[in-house]
Protein backbone atom coordinates (compact mmCIF):
# COMPACT_ATOMS: atom_id res chain seq x y z
CA UNK A 1 0.00 0.00 0.00
CA UNK A 2 2.37 2.29 1.01
CA UNK A 3 4.96 1.38 -1.71
CA UNK A 4 2.65 2.62 -4.37
CA UNK A 5 3.03 5.76 -2.95
CA UNK A 6 5.99 8.15 -2.86
CA UNK A 7 7.03 9.26 0.76
CA UNK A 8 6.68 12.74 -0.49
CA UNK A 9 3.07 11.74 -1.78
CA UNK A 10 1.98 9.86 1.00
CA UNK A 11 2.99 12.73 3.35
CA UNK A 12 0.40 14.78 1.46
CA UNK A 13 -2.05 12.26 2.07
CA UNK A 14 -1.99 11.91 5.61
CA UNK A 15 -1.66 15.66 5.77
CA UNK A 16 -4.71 15.93 3.65
CA UNK A 17 -7.20 13.69 5.88
CA UNK A 18 -5.63 15.04 9.42
CA UNK A 19 -6.57 18.72 8.30
CA UNK A 20 -10.06 17.84 7.09
CA UNK A 21 -10.66 15.65 9.83
CA UNK A 22 -10.20 18.92 12.42
CA UNK A 23 -11.48 21.34 10.17
CA UNK A 24 -14.75 19.38 9.70
CA UNK A 25 -14.62 18.38 13.57
CA UNK A 26 -13.88 21.87 14.79
CA UNK A 27 -16.30 23.51 12.71
CA UNK A 28 -19.69 20.83 13.31
CA UNK A 29 -20.36 22.23 16.58
CA UNK A 30 -20.51 25.84 15.53
CA UNK A 31 -21.83 24.65 11.84
CA UNK A 32 -25.23 23.40 14.03
CA UNK A 33 -25.33 26.23 16.11
CA UNK A 34 -25.50 28.50 12.75
CA UNK A 35 -27.76 26.64 11.27
CA UNK A 36 -29.96 26.40 13.98
CA UNK A 37 -30.22 30.02 14.72
CA UNK A 38 -30.49 31.10 10.94
CA UNK A 39 -33.36 28.47 10.86
CA UNK A 40 -35.34 29.19 14.49
CA UNK A 41 -34.56 32.41 15.77
CA UNK A 42 -35.42 35.76 14.32
CA UNK A 43 -33.00 38.50 15.00
CA UNK A 44 -31.38 41.85 13.86
CA UNK A 45 -29.14 40.92 11.13
CA UNK A 46 -29.67 37.53 10.12
CA UNK A 47 -29.30 37.96 6.66
CA UNK A 48 -25.91 39.99 6.98
CA UNK A 49 -24.94 36.63 9.43
CA UNK A 50 -26.60 34.39 6.32
CA UNK A 51 -24.63 36.40 3.67
CA UNK A 52 -21.08 36.16 5.56
CA UNK A 53 -21.73 32.43 6.14
CA UNK A 54 -22.18 32.27 2.57
CA UNK A 55 -19.41 34.32 1.46
CA UNK A 56 -16.68 31.82 0.97
CA UNK A 57 -18.83 30.07 -1.37
CA UNK A 58 -18.96 33.33 -3.74
CA UNK A 59 -15.34 35.00 -3.40
CA UNK A 60 -12.52 33.85 -5.35
CA UNK A 61 -10.98 31.59 -2.55
CA UNK A 62 -7.87 33.54 -3.23
CA UNK A 63 -9.88 36.29 -1.76
CA UNK A 64 -10.61 34.20 1.53
CA UNK A 65 -7.63 32.94 1.82
CA UNK A 66 -6.01 37.01 1.68
CA UNK A 67 -8.53 38.01 3.93
CA UNK A 68 -7.34 35.15 6.53
CA UNK A 69 -3.73 36.10 6.10
CA UNK A 70 -4.95 39.76 7.16
CA UNK A 71 -6.57 38.96 10.02
CA UNK A 72 -4.91 35.59 11.13
CA UNK A 73 -1.26 36.38 9.97
CA UNK A 74 0.99 36.66 13.16
CA UNK A 75 0.80 40.63 12.24
CA UNK A 76 -2.80 40.33 11.90
CA UNK A 77 -5.61 41.65 14.60
CA UNK A 78 -6.74 38.46 15.35
CA UNK A 79 -3.22 36.51 14.75
CA UNK A 80 -1.21 38.66 16.64
CA UNK A 81 -3.70 38.09 19.75
CA UNK A 82 -4.14 34.64 19.32
CA UNK A 83 0.04 34.46 19.13
CA UNK A 84 0.46 35.42 22.63
CA UNK A 85 -1.59 32.53 23.58
CA UNK A 86 0.65 30.68 21.80
CA UNK A 87 -2.02 29.76 19.25
CA UNK A 88 -0.41 30.37 15.01
CA UNK A 89 -2.27 29.68 12.20
CA UNK A 90 0.44 30.99 9.57
CA UNK A 91 2.15 28.64 7.95
CA UNK A 92 1.17 25.90 9.93
CA UNK A 93 -1.46 23.13 9.14
CA UNK A 94 -3.39 24.38 11.64
CA UNK A 95 -3.99 27.11 9.53
CA UNK A 96 -4.84 24.60 6.47
CA UNK A 97 -7.24 23.34 8.72
CA UNK A 98 -8.55 27.35 9.53
CA UNK A 99 -8.95 28.08 5.48
CA UNK A 100 -10.60 24.30 4.74
CA UNK A 101 -13.23 24.94 7.44
CA UNK A 102 -13.77 28.04 6.55
CA UNK A 103 -14.37 27.35 2.93
CA UNK A 104 -16.22 24.19 3.72
CA UNK A 105 -18.78 25.97 6.53
CA UNK A 106 -21.79 27.16 4.05
CA UNK A 107 -22.22 23.42 2.68
CA UNK A 108 -22.30 22.13 6.41
CA UNK A 109 -24.92 24.68 7.30
CA UNK A 110 -27.08 24.41 4.21
CA UNK A 111 -27.42 20.94 4.77
CA UNK A 112 -28.21 21.26 8.42
CA UNK A 113 -30.15 23.89 8.64
CA UNK A 114 -32.77 22.56 5.71
CA UNK A 115 -32.89 19.29 7.74
CA UNK A 116 -33.46 21.36 11.20
CA UNK A 117 -36.16 23.57 9.06
CA UNK A 118 -37.60 20.32 8.54
CA UNK A 119 -38.32 19.61 12.06
CA UNK A 120 -41.99 20.05 12.98
CA UNK A 121 -42.01 22.91 15.55
CA UNK A 122 -45.19 20.81 16.64
CA UNK A 123 -43.22 18.09 18.08
CA UNK A 124 -40.70 20.36 19.95
CA UNK A 125 -44.13 21.62 21.64
CA UNK A 126 -44.93 18.19 22.44
CA UNK A 127 -41.50 18.10 24.00
CA UNK A 128 -41.94 20.82 25.98
CA UNK A 129 -45.29 19.90 27.37
CA UNK A 130 -43.99 16.42 28.40
CA UNK A 131 -41.36 18.86 30.50
CA UNK A 132 -37.96 18.78 28.28
CA UNK A 133 -36.24 21.89 28.98
CA UNK A 134 -35.34 23.89 26.12
CA UNK A 135 -31.68 22.47 25.94
CA UNK A 136 -33.07 18.96 26.61
CA UNK A 137 -36.12 19.61 23.86
CA UNK A 138 -32.69 20.20 21.29
CA UNK A 139 -31.05 17.24 22.46
CA UNK A 140 -33.47 14.74 22.17
CA UNK A 141 -36.14 15.89 19.53
CA UNK A 142 -34.60 18.53 17.22
CA UNK A 143 -31.00 16.96 16.94
CA UNK A 144 -31.88 13.29 16.55
CA UNK A 145 -34.74 14.28 13.60
CA UNK A 146 -32.04 16.86 11.81
CA UNK A 147 -29.53 13.89 11.94
CA UNK A 148 -29.55 12.54 8.21
CA UNK A 149 -28.95 16.25 6.98
CA UNK A 150 -26.08 16.39 9.92
CA UNK A 151 -24.46 13.58 8.22
CA UNK A 152 -24.70 15.04 4.62
CA UNK A 153 -23.43 18.13 6.13
CA UNK A 154 -20.69 16.65 8.12
CA UNK A 155 -19.63 14.42 4.73
CA UNK A 156 -20.01 16.86 2.39
CA UNK A 157 -18.14 19.52 4.66
CA UNK A 158 -14.90 16.45 4.98
CA UNK A 159 -14.97 16.16 1.09
CA UNK A 160 -14.99 20.31 0.09
CA UNK A 161 -12.24 20.18 2.88
CA UNK A 162 -10.31 17.43 1.29
CA UNK A 163 -10.39 19.58 -2.00
CA UNK A 164 -9.64 23.00 -0.67
CA UNK A 165 -6.81 24.99 -2.54
CA UNK A 166 -7.15 28.39 -3.18
CA UNK A 167 -7.82 30.10 0.30
CA UNK A 168 -4.94 27.62 1.87
CA UNK A 169 -1.94 28.12 -0.74
CA UNK A 170 -3.03 31.88 -0.39
CA UNK A 171 -3.16 31.82 3.37
CA UNK A 172 -0.29 29.05 4.49
CA UNK A 173 1.10 28.59 1.13
CA UNK A 174 2.81 25.11 0.07
CA UNK A 175 5.10 23.53 2.56
CA UNK A 176 5.81 20.12 2.07
CA UNK A 177 4.74 18.20 5.42
CA UNK A 178 2.91 21.27 6.90
CA UNK A 179 0.71 22.73 4.98
CA UNK A 180 0.87 20.49 1.08
CA UNK A 181 -2.12 18.74 1.16
CA UNK A 182 -3.21 16.65 -2.23
CA UNK A 183 -4.42 19.51 -4.26
CA UNK A 184 -1.27 21.83 -3.11
CA UNK A 185 0.90 18.26 -3.51
CA UNK A 186 -0.46 18.34 -7.26
CA UNK A 187 -0.02 21.84 -8.38
CA UNK A 188 3.72 21.28 -7.07
CA UNK A 189 4.03 18.28 -8.87
CA UNK A 190 3.06 19.35 -12.17
CA UNK A 191 5.16 22.54 -11.94
CA UNK A 192 8.22 20.21 -12.00
CA UNK A 193 9.46 17.82 -15.15
CA UNK A 194 8.20 14.47 -14.90
CA UNK A 195 5.94 15.11 -11.88
CA UNK A 196 3.11 13.84 -13.68
CA UNK A 197 3.61 10.53 -12.24
CA UNK A 198 3.19 11.77 -8.39
CA UNK A 199 0.14 14.17 -9.43
CA UNK A 200 -1.76 11.32 -11.89
CA UNK A 201 -1.46 8.90 -8.60
CA UNK A 202 -2.98 11.65 -6.06
CA UNK A 203 -5.62 12.59 -8.31
CA UNK A 204 -6.88 8.90 -7.95
CA UNK A 205 -6.40 9.12 -4.42
CA UNK A 206 -8.39 12.64 -4.94
CA UNK A 207 -11.11 11.21 -6.78
CA UNK A 208 -11.11 7.81 -4.27
CA UNK A 209 -12.15 9.51 -1.52
CA UNK A 210 -14.48 12.48 -3.03
CA UNK A 211 -16.42 9.14 -4.36
CA UNK A 212 -16.04 6.93 -1.17
CA UNK A 213 -17.01 10.35 1.03
CA UNK A 214 -20.11 10.85 -1.31
CA UNK A 215 -21.32 6.87 -1.38
CA UNK A 216 -20.96 6.76 2.63
CA UNK A 217 -23.07 10.21 3.12
CA UNK A 218 -25.88 8.70 0.93
CA UNK A 219 -25.79 5.40 2.70
CA UNK A 220 -25.80 6.87 6.17
CA UNK A 221 -28.40 9.61 5.59
CA UNK A 222 -30.58 7.04 4.20
CA UNK A 223 -30.48 4.52 7.29
CA UNK A 224 -30.80 7.30 9.82
CA UNK A 225 -33.97 8.22 7.82
CA UNK A 226 -35.01 5.10 8.05
CA UNK A 227 -34.51 5.14 11.78
CA UNK A 228 -36.14 8.74 12.58
CA UNK A 229 -38.91 7.81 9.69
CA UNK A 230 -39.68 5.10 11.98
CA UNK A 231 -40.78 2.13 11.06
CA UNK B 1 -58.78 20.33 42.45
CA UNK B 2 -60.50 23.25 40.83
CA UNK B 3 -58.97 24.84 37.28
CA UNK B 4 -59.50 28.57 37.19
CA UNK B 5 -58.61 30.02 33.73
CA UNK B 6 -58.85 33.56 33.63
CA UNK B 7 -57.39 35.16 29.85
CA UNK B 8 -57.80 37.86 27.50
CA UNK B 9 -55.92 37.62 24.38
CA UNK B 10 -56.34 40.31 21.25
CA UNK B 11 -55.42 38.58 18.01
CA UNK B 12 -55.78 40.29 14.23
CA UNK B 13 -59.70 40.66 13.82
CA UNK B 14 -60.52 38.22 16.93
CA UNK B 15 -60.77 38.87 20.68
CA UNK B 16 -60.39 36.32 23.45
CA UNK B 17 -61.90 36.73 26.47
CA UNK B 18 -62.59 33.74 28.69
CA UNK B 19 -63.34 32.90 32.48
CA UNK B 20 -64.27 29.56 33.49
CA UNK B 21 -63.70 27.25 36.42
CA UNK B 22 -63.04 23.58 35.72
CA UNK B 23 -64.06 21.13 38.40
CA UNK B 24 -62.55 17.54 38.74
CA UNK B 25 -63.76 15.09 35.94
CA UNK B 26 -64.11 15.98 32.24
CA UNK B 27 -64.86 19.44 31.68
CA UNK B 28 -65.13 19.97 27.89
CA UNK B 29 -64.63 23.11 26.26
CA UNK B 30 -67.58 23.37 23.50
CA UNK B 31 -67.81 25.38 20.53
CA UNK B 32 -67.44 25.42 16.63
CA UNK B 33 -64.21 25.34 14.90
CA UNK B 34 -62.69 28.48 15.12
CA UNK B 35 -64.11 30.21 18.71
CA UNK B 36 -60.89 30.13 20.10
CA UNK B 37 -60.83 26.09 21.97
CA UNK B 38 -57.97 25.63 21.03
CA UNK B 39 -56.22 29.27 21.81
CA UNK B 40 -57.66 28.68 25.35
CA UNK B 41 -55.68 25.64 26.04
CA UNK B 42 -52.41 26.78 24.47
CA UNK B 43 -52.49 29.36 27.19
CA UNK B 44 -52.90 26.48 29.87
CA UNK B 45 -50.34 24.48 28.49
CA UNK B 46 -48.10 27.72 27.92
CA UNK B 47 -47.80 27.72 24.13
CA UNK B 48 -49.07 30.96 24.22
CA UNK B 49 -49.13 33.96 25.85
CA UNK B 50 -52.01 35.96 26.50
CA UNK B 51 -52.34 39.73 26.78
CA UNK B 52 -53.58 39.48 30.19
CA UNK B 53 -54.75 36.26 32.40
CA UNK B 54 -54.80 34.49 35.72
CA UNK B 55 -54.38 30.62 35.61
CA UNK B 56 -54.26 28.39 37.92
CA UNK B 57 -55.32 24.56 39.27
CA UNK B 58 -56.13 25.15 43.27
CA UNK B 59 -52.84 27.15 44.61
CA UNK B 60 -50.83 25.99 41.84
CA UNK B 61 -50.13 29.17 39.87
CA UNK B 62 -49.30 28.65 36.29
CA UNK B 63 -49.99 32.04 34.98
CA UNK B 64 -50.47 35.64 36.51
CA UNK B 65 -50.23 38.81 34.41
CA UNK B 66 -50.69 40.97 36.97
CA UNK B 67 -47.28 39.75 38.88
CA UNK B 68 -45.56 39.23 35.61
CA UNK B 69 -45.80 35.45 36.84
CA UNK B 70 -45.61 33.08 33.43
CA UNK B 71 -43.96 29.66 33.87
CA UNK B 72 -42.76 28.14 30.95
CA UNK B 73 -44.15 25.33 29.20
CA UNK B 74 -41.87 22.31 30.98
CA UNK B 75 -42.28 23.78 34.13
CA UNK B 76 -46.33 23.56 33.91
CA UNK B 77 -46.68 19.58 34.80
CA UNK B 78 -49.04 19.00 32.00
CA UNK B 79 -50.05 16.28 30.16
CA UNK B 80 -51.07 17.48 26.75
CA UNK B 81 -52.75 14.63 24.54
CA UNK B 82 -52.99 16.72 20.88
CA UNK B 83 -55.25 16.62 18.09
CA UNK B 84 -52.44 14.35 15.34
CA UNK B 85 -50.92 12.42 18.46
CA UNK B 86 -47.47 14.49 18.01
CA UNK B 87 -45.67 11.09 18.65
CA UNK B 88 -41.83 11.27 18.59
CA UNK B 89 -41.18 9.53 15.21
CA UNK B 90 -37.63 8.70 16.25
CA UNK B 91 -38.09 6.65 19.30
CA UNK B 92 -39.57 3.82 19.82
CA UNK B 93 -43.69 3.84 21.67
CA UNK B 94 -41.85 2.24 24.41
CA UNK B 95 -39.42 5.18 24.37
CA UNK B 96 -42.29 7.91 23.70
CA UNK B 97 -44.41 6.34 27.14
CA UNK B 98 -41.19 7.38 28.89
CA UNK B 99 -40.49 10.41 27.91
CA UNK B 100 -42.58 12.53 30.22
CA UNK B 101 -41.57 10.39 33.13
CA UNK B 102 -37.90 10.92 32.46
CA UNK B 103 -38.43 14.28 33.16
CA UNK B 104 -40.97 14.68 35.65
CA UNK B 105 -39.65 15.49 39.05
CA UNK B 106 -38.30 12.51 40.98
CA UNK B 107 -41.24 12.62 43.84
CA UNK B 108 -43.97 13.74 41.67
CA UNK B 109 -47.07 10.98 42.16
CA UNK B 110 -46.09 8.56 38.93
CA UNK B 111 -48.89 6.61 36.89
CA UNK B 112 -47.56 2.71 36.93
CA UNK B 113 -46.57 2.22 33.47
CA UNK B 114 -47.52 -1.16 33.69
CA UNK B 115 -50.90 -0.46 34.48
CA UNK B 116 -51.47 2.22 31.62
CA UNK B 117 -50.36 0.12 29.00
CA UNK B 118 -52.91 -2.14 30.01
CA UNK B 119 -55.73 0.39 30.35
CA UNK B 120 -54.49 1.59 26.82
CA UNK B 121 -54.05 -1.75 24.97
CA UNK B 122 -50.77 -0.70 24.07
CA UNK B 123 -48.62 -3.75 25.57
CA UNK B 124 -48.28 -5.30 21.69
CA UNK B 125 -47.07 -2.38 19.99
CA UNK B 126 -44.05 -1.12 22.69
CA UNK B 127 -41.12 -2.06 20.19
CA UNK B 128 -43.12 -0.10 17.21
CA UNK B 129 -41.80 3.02 15.89
CA UNK B 130 -44.70 5.41 15.57
CA UNK B 131 -44.83 4.96 11.44
CA UNK B 132 -45.70 1.48 11.95
CA UNK B 133 -49.08 2.43 14.04
CA UNK B 134 -52.69 2.89 12.68
CA UNK B 135 -54.35 5.89 13.16
CA UNK B 136 -56.35 5.10 16.67
CA UNK B 137 -53.02 2.94 17.59
CA UNK B 138 -50.76 6.28 17.60
CA UNK B 139 -53.70 8.34 19.65
CA UNK B 140 -53.48 5.29 22.11
CA UNK B 141 -50.10 6.16 23.15
CA UNK B 142 -50.15 9.56 22.68
CA UNK B 143 -52.91 9.29 25.58
CA UNK B 144 -50.55 6.88 27.26
CA UNK B 145 -47.83 9.71 26.87
CA UNK B 146 -49.77 12.70 28.16
CA UNK B 147 -50.74 10.63 31.15
CA UNK B 148 -47.10 9.05 32.13
CA UNK B 149 -45.69 12.34 32.36
CA UNK B 150 -46.85 12.56 36.15
CA UNK B 151 -49.31 15.35 35.12
CA UNK B 152 -51.12 17.57 37.79
CA UNK B 153 -53.80 18.23 34.33
CA UNK B 154 -54.56 17.22 31.03
CA UNK B 155 -55.10 18.91 28.54
CA UNK B 156 -56.34 17.26 25.19
CA UNK B 157 -56.88 19.27 21.83
CA UNK B 158 -59.90 17.08 20.13
CA UNK B 159 -57.80 14.18 20.46
CA UNK B 160 -60.58 12.01 17.97
CA UNK B 161 -61.35 14.42 15.50
CA UNK B 162 -58.55 13.05 13.18
CA UNK B 163 -60.13 9.81 13.16
CA UNK B 164 -62.48 7.43 11.29
CA UNK B 165 -65.46 6.76 13.61
CA UNK B 166 -64.85 3.25 13.59
CA UNK B 167 -61.09 4.24 15.44
CA UNK B 168 -63.11 6.72 17.42
CA UNK B 169 -65.37 3.42 18.90
CA UNK B 170 -62.05 2.59 19.58
CA UNK B 171 -60.66 5.14 21.83
CA UNK B 172 -63.78 6.39 23.48
CA UNK B 173 -64.07 3.71 26.14
CA UNK B 174 -60.32 4.33 26.81
CA UNK B 175 -61.22 8.32 27.43
CA UNK B 176 -64.09 6.90 29.55
CA UNK B 177 -61.99 4.23 31.56
CA UNK B 178 -59.34 7.53 31.88
CA UNK B 179 -61.73 10.05 33.48
CA UNK B 180 -62.99 7.29 36.18
CA UNK B 181 -59.62 5.80 36.83
CA UNK B 182 -57.27 8.45 36.69
CA UNK B 183 -57.75 11.52 39.39
CA UNK B 184 -56.83 14.56 37.58
CA UNK B 185 -59.09 17.00 36.32
CA UNK B 186 -59.15 17.00 32.29
CA UNK B 187 -59.68 19.98 29.74
CA UNK B 188 -60.98 18.77 26.39
CA UNK B 189 -61.61 20.90 23.31
CA UNK B 190 -64.28 19.41 21.18
CA UNK B 191 -66.98 20.46 18.49
CA UNK B 192 -68.82 17.36 18.46
CA UNK B 193 -71.89 16.91 20.37
CA UNK B 194 -71.97 13.12 20.62
CA UNK B 195 -68.40 13.09 22.32
CA UNK B 196 -69.66 16.01 24.69
CA UNK B 197 -72.36 13.52 25.87
CA UNK B 198 -70.16 10.86 26.39
CA UNK B 199 -66.91 12.34 28.10
CA UNK B 200 -68.31 15.54 29.95
CA UNK B 201 -69.19 15.81 33.35
CA UNK B 202 -68.91 19.56 33.18
CA UNK B 203 -69.01 22.13 30.00
CA UNK B 204 -67.83 25.13 28.76
CA UNK B 205 -69.50 26.30 25.85
CA UNK B 206 -67.43 29.00 24.04
CA UNK B 207 -68.58 31.55 20.84
CA UNK B 208 -66.38 33.57 19.43
CA UNK B 209 -63.81 33.71 21.93
CA UNK B 210 -66.34 34.43 24.93
CA UNK B 211 -67.86 31.82 27.42
CA UNK B 212 -71.75 31.80 27.32
CA UNK B 213 -72.22 29.11 29.31
CA UNK B 214 -70.75 27.08 31.83
CA UNK B 215 -72.04 24.07 34.43
CA UNK B 216 -73.07 20.35 34.16
CA UNK B 217 -72.89 19.05 30.64
CA UNK B 218 -77.35 18.11 30.94
CA UNK B 219 -77.66 21.79 31.88
CA UNK B 220 -75.60 23.24 29.32
CA UNK B 221 -76.80 21.26 26.56
CA UNK B 222 -80.23 20.85 26.93
CA UNK B 223 -80.28 25.06 27.01
CA UNK B 224 -81.84 25.99 23.63
CA UNK B 225 -80.19 29.40 24.17
CA UNK B 226 -76.73 28.18 23.84
CA UNK B 227 -76.63 25.30 21.29
CA UNK B 228 -72.91 25.92 21.03
CA UNK B 229 -72.54 23.47 18.37
CA UNK B 230 -75.25 25.13 16.04
CA UNK B 231 -79.31 23.92 16.05
CA UNK B 232 -78.24 20.78 13.47
CA UNK B 233 -75.81 19.06 16.15
CA UNK B 234 -78.38 20.11 19.15
CA UNK B 235 -78.83 17.22 21.89
CA UNK B 236 -79.87 16.57 25.46
CA UNK B 237 -79.01 14.14 27.88
CA UNK B 238 -81.17 12.72 30.56
CA UNK B 239 -79.88 10.13 32.95
CA UNK B 240 -82.12 6.48 33.31
CA UNK B 241 -81.36 3.36 34.90
CA UNK B 242 -81.40 -0.17 33.37
CA UNK B 243 -84.94 -1.76 34.41
CA UNK B 244 -84.77 -5.08 32.79
CA UNK B 245 -83.71 -6.94 29.62
CA UNK B 246 -86.79 -8.49 27.77
CA UNK B 247 -87.39 -11.32 25.77
CA UNK B 248 -87.27 -9.62 22.42
CA UNK B 249 -84.67 -8.20 22.01
CA UNK B 250 -85.26 -4.58 24.11
CA UNK B 251 -84.18 -3.11 27.18
CA UNK B 252 -86.05 -1.54 29.46
CA UNK B 253 -84.95 1.90 31.30
CA UNK B 254 -86.32 4.12 33.93
CA UNK B 255 -86.21 8.01 34.03
CA UNK B 256 -87.99 9.47 37.10
CA UNK B 257 -90.59 7.22 36.51
CA UNK B 258 -90.88 7.31 32.74
CA UNK B 259 -90.66 4.04 30.73
CA UNK B 260 -88.00 3.79 28.03
CA UNK B 261 -87.51 0.93 25.71
CA UNK B 262 -84.11 0.76 23.89
CA UNK B 263 -82.32 -1.76 21.56
CA UNK B 264 -80.62 -4.76 23.93
CA UNK B 265 -78.12 -2.97 25.89
CA UNK B 266 -75.51 -5.34 27.59
CA UNK B 267 -75.45 -3.44 31.07
CA UNK B 268 -76.70 -5.13 33.93
CA UNK B 269 -79.82 -3.47 35.56
CA UNK B 270 -79.48 -1.29 37.61
CA UNK B 271 -76.60 0.20 36.07
CA UNK B 272 -76.98 4.17 35.77
CA UNK B 273 -76.96 5.16 31.85
CA UNK B 274 -76.54 8.93 30.36
CA UNK B 275 -78.79 8.90 27.23
CA UNK B 276 -78.22 11.70 24.64
CA UNK B 277 -81.50 12.36 22.79
CA UNK B 278 -80.41 14.57 19.51
CA UNK B 279 -82.88 17.14 19.05
CA UNK B 280 -83.84 15.86 15.31
CA UNK B 281 -84.44 12.91 16.62
CA UNK B 282 -87.71 14.03 18.24
CA UNK B 283 -91.09 14.40 16.95
CA UNK B 284 -93.90 16.84 18.94
CA UNK B 285 -97.08 16.14 19.30
CA UNK B 286 -100.07 18.33 21.00
CA UNK B 287 -101.94 14.57 21.63
CA UNK B 288 -100.85 11.93 23.40
CA UNK B 289 -100.41 9.83 19.74
CA UNK B 290 -101.69 6.59 18.89
CA UNK B 291 -101.23 4.22 16.67
CA UNK B 292 -97.67 5.14 16.57
CA UNK B 293 -94.75 2.67 15.95
CA UNK B 294 -92.26 5.21 18.10
CA UNK B 295 -92.50 3.36 21.67
CA UNK B 296 -90.42 6.32 23.50
CA UNK B 297 -92.96 8.79 24.02
CA UNK B 298 -92.50 11.21 26.99
CA UNK B 299 -95.29 13.80 28.06
CA UNK B 300 -93.95 17.49 29.15
CA UNK B 301 -94.25 21.32 29.09
CA UNK B 302 -92.80 23.46 26.49
CA UNK B 303 -90.36 25.78 28.59
CA UNK B 304 -88.92 27.52 25.61
CA UNK B 305 -88.66 28.11 22.10
CA UNK B 306 -85.51 29.40 20.13
CA UNK B 307 -85.84 30.31 16.36
CA UNK B 308 -82.78 30.25 14.39
CA UNK B 309 -81.68 30.87 11.33
CA UNK B 310 -83.50 29.37 8.58
CA UNK B 311 -87.13 27.34 8.53
CA UNK B 312 -86.02 25.64 12.00
CA UNK B 313 -86.98 25.99 15.31
CA UNK B 314 -85.77 24.57 18.76
CA UNK B 315 -87.79 23.68 21.02
CA UNK B 316 -86.86 22.66 24.86
CA UNK B 317 -89.31 20.74 26.54
CA UNK B 318 -89.55 19.49 30.35
CA UNK B 319 -90.80 16.10 30.88
CA UNK B 320 -90.23 14.09 34.29
CA UNK B 321 -87.19 12.46 32.90
CA UNK B 322 -85.72 15.58 32.26
CA UNK B 323 -85.07 18.46 29.55
CA UNK B 324 -85.67 17.30 26.10
CA UNK B 325 -84.56 19.53 23.30
CA UNK B 326 -86.71 18.99 19.67
CA UNK B 327 -85.95 20.29 16.43
CA UNK B 328 -88.72 21.20 14.19
CA UNK B 329 -89.78 23.45 11.80
CA UNK B 330 -90.81 27.52 12.78
CA UNK B 331 -94.22 26.19 10.69
CA UNK B 332 -95.22 23.44 12.33
CA UNK B 333 -94.16 24.98 15.62
CA UNK B 334 -96.97 27.68 14.71
CA UNK B 335 -99.63 25.19 13.71
CA UNK B 336 -99.08 23.30 16.50
CA UNK B 337 -99.48 26.61 18.76
CA UNK B 338 -96.52 26.04 20.64
CA UNK B 339 -95.76 28.40 23.53
CA UNK B 340 -94.18 27.90 26.38
CA UNK B 341 -96.64 26.14 29.21
CA UNK B 342 -98.09 24.27 26.30
CA UNK B 343 -98.18 20.32 27.11
CA UNK B 344 -96.74 18.15 24.08
CA UNK B 345 -95.30 14.24 23.96
CA UNK B 346 -92.27 13.98 22.44
CA UNK B 347 -92.00 11.34 20.51
CA UNK B 348 -87.83 9.88 20.37
CA UNK B 349 -86.97 8.01 17.26
CA UNK B 350 -83.56 7.07 18.47
CA UNK B 351 -81.25 7.27 21.64
CA UNK B 352 -77.88 7.19 21.86
CA UNK B 353 -75.79 5.65 25.20
CA UNK B 354 -73.36 6.46 27.60
CA UNK B 355 -72.16 5.05 30.68
CA UNK B 356 -73.88 8.00 33.43
CA UNK B 357 -71.07 7.61 36.15
CA UNK B 358 -69.11 10.78 34.78
CA UNK B 359 -66.42 11.76 36.70
CA UNK B 360 -66.47 13.67 40.09
CA UNK B 361 -69.65 16.05 39.05
CA UNK B 362 -71.86 13.46 38.50
CA UNK B 363 -72.45 13.44 42.31
CA UNK B 364 -72.94 17.63 42.23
Amino acid sequence: MTDWLGPAEWQAVALSLRVSLWATLFSLPFGIFVAYALARWSFPGKQIVNGLVHLPLILPPVVTGYLLLLSFGTRGPIGSFLADWGIVFAFRWSGAALAAAIMAFPLMVRAIRLSIEAVDPKLEQAAATLGAAPAWVFLTVTLPMALPGIVTGTILAFAKAMGEFGATITFVSNIPGETRTIPSAIYAFLQVPGGEGAALRLVIVAVVVAMAALLLSEIFARRVAARVGGQ
Amino acid sequence: MMLEVSLKHRFAGFDLDAQFRAPPGVTVLFGRSGSGKTTIINAVAGLLSPDQGRIAAGDWVLLDTKSGLQLRPHRRRIGYIFQEGRLFPHLSVRQNLGYGAWFAPKDAPREDMGRIVDLLGLGALLDRRPGALSGGEKQRVAIGRALLSAPKLILADEPLAALDEARKAEILPYLERLRDEVNIPILYVSHAASEVARLASSVVAIEAGRVVAQGPAAEVLGDPAILPAGAREAGALITARVVRHHDDGLSELEANGIALFLPRLANVPGTQLRLRIAAHDVILSRNRPEGLSALNILPGLVQDIRAGAGPGAIVAIDTAAGRVLARVTRRSALALGLAPGVGVHAIVKSVSVAPADVGGAAAS
